[in-house]
């Protein structure tokens, strides 16, 4: 039976579900509730809305081994694609607004500060990921190779955590939590993997 | 129907399923919460009588008490920037004493409603928070000075240390998972404590200092980041030795250092300090050297490597 027909709804709801914090940011944003600094308030925050979200990607084929559920495959590509896009904002905005367009000064952070270098790191892991997002990349590099790239996922993943805990000054909750998340997450694969070799093979393709 | 072997879950994960499903739903749904955005609107203190109008004042665009109260480091309350704002509250301010001791000829316990009959002025200072936001603040209080004084300093008091409140009960911020040990200490040169600059504050825009900006007494010593000018102190210290602080001990002592002097020459590890942002305003400005304040300090450090002390 056709899934996608089964539940219609699924697609629009993941849709609704992964904009909304950017309608809830801007909405704040116009009701000037964003605090003092502003600036970093929504810089903080669509940070955190795209490792969150390149964590629901990461989260859809560990789901799938440990619930049954196929249904998060369904979504998986528009929650990284999701994830990709906060991360452009989120890169966006410390390059525009906080830096104001000072090349100089941020060829410098990039270059010298390690948890930027982490963080400007991790948003290029994606960037190959989000072009070859669509079903036509996935016949042009064959299966096999389209998913070896986008184990550049949990690399990104990573590279984004550490440049969460760099970026505090004191060891903090949110990032320690997310470290954890992500080894959990890593360790359902590979467990399943030890555990039924043969799966290897059996990823069901992408649905549109 | 025939089930492939690759779709059947491992027992062991299966067993786990709930498990592993609530650990991913709580963590999700605790990282997303939206924090509350505002904290609750801070009472006005008492108003401090006969302020008179101090010098050096900034003619800048001095931040808003509502910025200047929600916007604020005070790690004894929590990390994040509204932590003070909304656990404050809880501070006891009253009784309040303010040793001063050691290397002096007439050590003494103060009461701060004593403090608060010196003569009060008020100073437009900038603020530079080595996190590289600013703010202009109208403190009201007195050299640091004019307590030393008092206590008659010898001449082996090199160095003055400073110790601020614990109050566990009434401080979140504090107990077996706080970020940073407590008390929080910080230290100055005698000569730096000395300096005209150097001030007591006991008020902000003519109030008595509201709890979350380090009621009832403060340092502030404006040509150095924010975090030299300790909150809520119960403890002045005159002695030869350079005291330890919190944050030059901090990680090996490669976050801050003992002098702490803003700087935009010397980078932080981990960002630059050639800029920042003036809440309120939306693009960075550079930061000038000493706060601004170079002309008034900039003699203090003569001949001193200000990278090696940073």
């Amino acid at each position: 039976m056709n899934k996608a027909a089964k539940q219609p709804w699924l697609k629009p709801l993941v849709f609704a579900a992964a904009l909304s914090p950017l309608l809830w940011l801007a909405s704040r944003a116009v009701r000037g509730t964003l605090g003092p600094d502003p600036v970093a308030e929504v810089l903080n925050r669509l940070g955190l809305y795209a490792i969150s979200l390149l964590f629901c990607s990461l989260a859809c084929t560990p789901l799938q081994i440990v619930a049954g559920w196929s249904w998060p495959l369904r979504v998986r590509r528009m929650l990284g694609l999701f994830a990709f896009f906060y991360a452009c904002l989120h890169l966006s905005t410390y390059l525009f607004v906080d830096q104001g367009f000072d090349f100089g000064g941020i060829a410098k952070d990039v270059a010298k500060r390690r948890f930027v270098t982490v963080g400007f790191a991790a948003w290029c892991a994606l960037v190959p990921l989000a072009i070859t997002s669509t079903q036509a990349w996935v016949k042009r590099l064959g299966f096999r190779r389209w998913k070896s790239l986008h184990r550049l996922a949990y690399l990104a993943g990573g590279l984004a955590c550490v440049h969460f805990i760099w970026r505090f000054k004191t060891a903090l909750l949110q990032p320690v939590l997310f470290t954890a998340i992500l080894v959990v997450l890593l360790g359902i694969r590979l467990a399943a993997r030890v555990r039924a070799p043969a799966r290897r093979m059996s990823v069901p393709s992408q649905s549109r | 129907m025939r089930i492939r072997s690759s779709e059947i879950t491992p027992k062991a994960l299966y067993l786990r399923r709930r498990e592993l499903l609530a650990l991913g739903a709580a963590g999700a749904g605790a990282l997303l919460l939206p924090r509350h955005a505002r904290a609750a609107e801070t009472p006005h203190g008492r108003k401090l009588d006969g302020v008179k109008a101090g010098q050096p004042s900034t003619e800048e665009k001095k931040n808003s008490f509502e910025e200047i109260t929600h916007y604020n480091n005070f790690y004894e309350f929590g990390t994040d920037k509204d932590d003070p704002a909304r656990h404050a509250a809880k501070l006891q301010t009253r009784p309040w004493t303010v040793k001063v001791e050691g290397e002096c000829a007439k050590p003494a316990a103060f009461d701060i409603d004593e403090l608060l009959k010196l003569p009060v002025e008020e100073r437009v200072y900038r603020l530079r928070c080595v996190e590289a936001w600013s703010m202009v603040i109208p403190w009201d209080g007195f050299p640091l000075a004019t307590l030393l004084e008092k206590v008659q300093p010898t001449s082996r008091a090199k160095y003055v240390a400073f110790e601020t409140a614990v109050q566990p009960k009434n401080m979140p911020g504090v107990g077996a998972f706080g970020a940073i040990p407590f008390p929080y200490l910080e230290g100055l040169r005698i000569d730096e404590a000395m300096h005209p600059l150097t001030l007591l504050a006991v008020g902000m825009y003519g109030e008595e200092l509201p709890k979350q900006d380090g009621a009832p007494i403060r340092l502030v010593v404006p040509w150095k980041y924010g975090f030299k000018s300790a909150k809520s102190l119960v403890r002045i210290r005159l002695q030869e030795t350079q005291p330890p602080t919190t944050w030059s001990q901090y990680g090996g002592g490669t976050e801050y250092g003992f002098y702490a002097n803003v700087n935009p020459e010397v980078d932080h590890p981990r960002w630059s300090q050639a800029k920042e942002r003036r809440i309120g305003e939306l693009f960075r400005k550079p930061t000038q050297k000493f706060n601004g304040y170079a002309d008034q300090v900039g003699k203090l450090y003569a001949g001193m490597d200000l990278r090696k002390f940073f």
